[in-house]
């Protein structure tokens, strides 16, 4: 049988998504969506006080309340081990986090009882009688004041506030290249600190988080949807949290409204829900409202940053040194101890100093605990590198994009460069992108116009802000994790079966939420085996239907899962391959293999992967010893992480009577390496950029002196609409990753990571010629008119 | 209690419920309709768009008995006969959407602001969506998926 058509080319085409038509039809599945029989739902009892001792909890009435079925307290409900945090760190003092808070509370919204009833609103009627004798504690919510002496203490048996310091010479598996400390001692180098505050941010997803367990009693076991990223890792926790045997733990990630790290967590209502479920026999469900969400969904950032360069007189950045402060929360969450690390390699940014040192606190305060937030590390470091080195361009009266340029490390260096912080890079092309960029934005066109308004004397001026930025993502080579004292590996999973019937079934480890992953990796199988787009199918995110799988953070579903795939594809070809030489009769080294199809070299005659399957399936006529079915797993553990970069810059018109700034351009040049589905990334960067102009601009979260939460309501977080952002101007460069064989990298927080600095860095530009050297962010109005007052004084 | 008749996406329901029930819970829970979304209790994010008697309003900010007697369309409703509503279309091809909580609501209100203004401005479209947030998409592909609509 000779066949020459061949399935066009997916990978690199714009296919439109598989994912969409329930998505915009309404008939997606969100884990509220989900209703089982004789169904209760969760209400929880939380605290209104930063910090407060329990004296005591009366449930009498709440139970004696319509359709209450059951109400709990920490004493009530059994647990094998506190919730699970996975980031043991060097000498990280960890105290137990249960998921109903025992002796104290210990932040606004800790919760501390859980009241069960028949429907939604008479759980939360209920929840409402439960009468707690607080005893109001003093309560500390920054950072700084946390450390000092004589602060209120978080967890009083420890003694401190400051959970631990991760230190560079002590905790990182790679040497930096040398210390800084000389250089910042040399008179003949330019030293220059940059200072920052990076607020506190509510992530915000717009799906908020829903529990749902339905308990088969009579076989022990659990099946629990949650609106998470990572079902495989709940099942995991809940196993160790509970003592329910993994094999009885399922856990499904159903359609997944959004998660940006803050499904990225496992939740004391997940191991409640099970509880509950356990005790009564029954399911339960529990859907957050978006107040409650506040306090009790993971915040991001919130840390106090000090970086100081060292540079020669002509702009060569020789020294590093970096040491922050950053938030925890009350309690340490399943990575919170590590997100400042997981910018630890990257303060350098693009560039090539000679010295660097980076160190930081973990310091609990009485609020929500902060973990993993679009970026988690990357944006932070990003941040700091980039404003000071434009206040090192300042101070050095050079141009901004002079000075990075001077400073970039150079294309010819790679591949695998190492860089001042020890680890290797796999690719690059910073300039690349630069170049891009300011053509794209007509650089010297700008000044022109920049230099016209001012001297015209308008009220509104104009600026821009560069961010060339890196990042390592695609998490991780499960050696360097177990180095950093991470608790899991980084491997991914994927098993592609041959169906009999000619279509392709994947199995993913990954677990989206609105990433496209459907789409992308049935390209890239359609390509691979030769097959039709149409003709595969992505499964993922339900441990009984992909039992093996670490889910979705830190980019790393096309950059690692993508490669468990290619590399089970390839296991189907090379099995194929075999059944193929002995149906046409020869030997396997005679076969030419075209996605697809196997030929005979040098003749017509050829056998194409859907008759092979068949064939491995019937079984009727196999080699001696041929194992049936083309069916493979395979599990990728990357050898290295992935580096993706690029060059943002933001253009802004800023008013200086009100302090007012409109975003006029923001220009996007990334490189993720190949690109499988271009629609797909520039959705990403467009999200991702979207999030970060907003922590630039809009979001923070604060506490009041007691410990409330300031932006405790959607109404009053500023998460902006359509009109507060611009559209975006998209371009690429491709420098592939040697790293693995598709050449990919991850995209998802690339915008994220970019953009603050581009557009704070615009601002202050804007301003420049008034004496403004910073703004302090979000740049609001007000802060940027007072920055304009204070530079004028 | 109390009795309302309400005819949702072409049809008629009757039902006893709570004077304090939602429009959108007794959509969703009541008549099994869980498109529309719930994202907040603000009326901050727009999730629960549906259109009252043609006109686009959150289901969050209606209670199920102010819907006595009226016409309410949902996201199930908006296809006609199998075929795809253009704006459904234009947000799939455009790639208006990445995980899709905000989706039904944001067709909804896409559709509302073309009925209200059949040829609007870029940024005419951007403050009809104003009461509609969206974390995924940074709006540049919905925007450009309504003036698809808009134009075609």
């Amino acid at each position: 049988m000779a066949t020459t058509e061949q399935p066009a080319r997916s990978i690199g085409a714009r296919k439109l998504r598989k994912e969409d038509p329930e998505l915009i039809t309404g008939a997606s599945r969100y884990t509220d969506d989900i209703t089982v029989p004789g169904m209760l739902w969760l209400s929880f009892v939380r605290s209104p006080f930063a910090h407060a001792r329990i004296n005591g909890i009366d449930t009498a009435q709440a139970l004696e309340a319509p359709g209450v079925v059951a109400a709990y307290t920490a004493a009530d409900l059994e647990f094998a081990a506190p919730l699970f945090m996975a980031f043991p760190l060097r000498d990280l003092k960890q105290p137990p986090h249960w998921p109903l808070a025992k002796d104290k509370a210990r932040y606004a919204g800790d919760p501390v009882a859980v009241v069960v009833a028949d429907t939604r609103a008479r759980a939360k009627d209920a929840a409402e009688l439960v009468s707690v004798d607080w005893e109001p504690l003093p309560a500390v919510t920054d950072v700084m004041a946390a450390l000092e002496d004589g602060a209120p203490l978080v967890h009083d048996d420890l003694g401190t506030n400051n959970a631990g310091t991760w230190d560079f010479e002590l905790d990182s598996p790679a040497p930096r290249r040398a210390d800084p400390g000389p250089y910042f001692e040399d008179p003949e180098l330019v030293k220059v600190t940059g200072e920052y505050f990076l607020p506190r941010l509510i992530p915000n997803a717009m799906e908020p988080r829903s529990v749902l367990c339905e308990p088969n009693v009579a076989q022990g076991e659990y099946t629990l949807w949650t609106a998470s990223q990572i079902p495989h890792f709940i099942r995991t926790f809940l196993t160790i949290e509970l003592g329910i045997p993994e094999a009885k733990m399922r856990v499904i990630a159903p359609d997944v409204g959004g998660g940006f790290g803050s499904k990225l967590e496992h939740y004391g209502e997940e191991a409640v829900a099970v509880a509950v479920a356990r005790e009564l026999g029954r399911p339960v469900k529990w859907t957050e409202e978006r107040a409650e969400g506040y306090l009790a969904t993971i915040h991001g950032r919130d840390m106090y940053q000090r970086i100081e360069l060292a540079a020669t007189r002509d702009g060569q950045l020789k020294a590093v040194r970096v040491k922050l402060h950053a938030a925890m929360g009350a309690y340490l969450r399943v990575v919170s101890p590590a997100i400042p690390m997981l910018g630890a390699w990257l303060y350098a940014g693009v560039y090539d100093p000679e010295a660097y040192d980076f160190a930081y606190d973990m310091v609990f305060t009485n609020t929500t605990p902060t973990d993993a937030y679009r970026g988690a590390g990357r944006p932070e470091a990003t941040y700091a590198i980039e404003r000071t080195m434009d206040r090192l361009a300042h101070e050095l009266r050079m141009d901004p994009v002079e000075l990075r340029r001077k400073n970039m490390i150079t294309k010819d260096k790679f591949p695998n460069y190492t860089i001042v912080s020890g680890l290797t890079v796999d690719s690059g092309d910073y300039q690349g992108t630069l170049d891009k960029l300011l053509g794209r934005l007509d650089y010297e066109g700008f000044r022109r116009e920049q230099a016209q308004r001012r001297q015209s004397g308008d009220a509104k001026v104009i600026g821009v802000g560069f961010s060339t930025w890196l990042e390592m993502c695609g998490l991780a080579p499960s050696r360097v994790l177990a180095a950093l004292r991470y608790a899991g590996g980084g491997w991914e999973a994927s098993t592609i079966e041959m169906l009999p019937t000619g279509t392709v079934r994947v199995l993913i480890g990954t677990s989206p939420h609105g990433q496209g992953h459907v789409t992308t990796f049935s390209q890239m199988v359609a390509d691979q085996l030769g097959v039709e787009y149409e003709d595969v199918e992505v499964l993922h995110g339900d441990t009984q239907v992909v039992p093996l799988g670490l889910d979705t953070y830190g980019s790393r579903s096309l950059a690692v899962g993508g490669i468990a795939a290619y590399h089970a594809g390839e296991k189907i070809i090379a099995k194929a391959r075999t059944l193929a030489a002995h149906q046409l009769e020869c030997s396997e080294d005679d076969l030419e293999w075209a996605p697809g199809t196997f030929t005979v070299r040098g003749t017509d005659r050829s056998v194409d992967i859907k008759t092979l399957a068949f064939a491995a399936w019937s079984a009727h006529d196999l080699p001696d010893g041929y194992e049936p079915g083309l069916t493979a797993t395979h599990i990728y553990d990357p050898p290295n992480f992935s580096w993706p970069h690029g060059a943002h810059a933001c253009v802004v018109e800023v008013d200086t009577e009100t302090g007012s700034v409109s975003i006029l351009r923001y220009i996007a040049v990334d490189d993720c390496g190949e690109r499988i589905n271009p629609m797909v990334i520039e959705g990403q960067v467009h999200g991702g950029v979207a999030q970060g102009i907003a922590e630039a601009l809009f979001e923070e979260a604060r506490y009041d002196e007691e410990g409330n939460l300031r932006q405790g309501t959607m109404a009053i977080y500023m998460i902006p609409g359509a009109p507060e952002l611009p559209s975006f101007e998209l371009d690429h460069t491709v420098t592939p990753s040697p790293t693995n064989p598709l050449g990919v990298k991850g995209i998802g927080e690339a915008g994220t990571i970019a953009a603050p600095p581009a557009v704070i860095g615009a601002i202050v530009d804007a301003l420049s010629h008034l004496g403004v050297t910073d703004v302090e962010r979000p740049a609001t109005p007000e802060r940027v008119w007072r920055a304009i007052q204070e530079a004028s004084r | 209690m109390r009795r309302i008749t309400v005819t949702v996406n072409g049809v008629r329901h009757e039902a006893d419920v709570e004077e304090r029930e939602l429009l959108v819970y007794y959509l969703r829970e009541g008549l099994g309709l869980t498109g529309t979304n719930v994202g907040c209790d603000t009326s901050s994010c727009g999730a629960c768009t549906v259109h009252l008697d043609g006109v686009s309003v959150k289901a969050c900010n209606v209670l199920a008995v102010q819907a006595d007697g009226a016409e309410v369309m949902t996201i199930e409703g908006l296809a006609t006969n199998g075929a795809m509503h253009p704006m459904q279309a234009a947000f799939q091809q455009h790639h208006a959407l990445q995980c899709g909580f905000c989706t039904p609501g944001m067709i909804m209100a896409a559709v509302g602001v073309l009925n209200e203004n059949p040829n609007p401005t870029e940024d005419e479209i951007r403050h009809g969506l104003e009461g509609n947030l969206c974390r995924c998409t940074g709006y540049h592909n919905i925007v450009k998926a309504v003036a698809a609509v808009a134009n075609a």
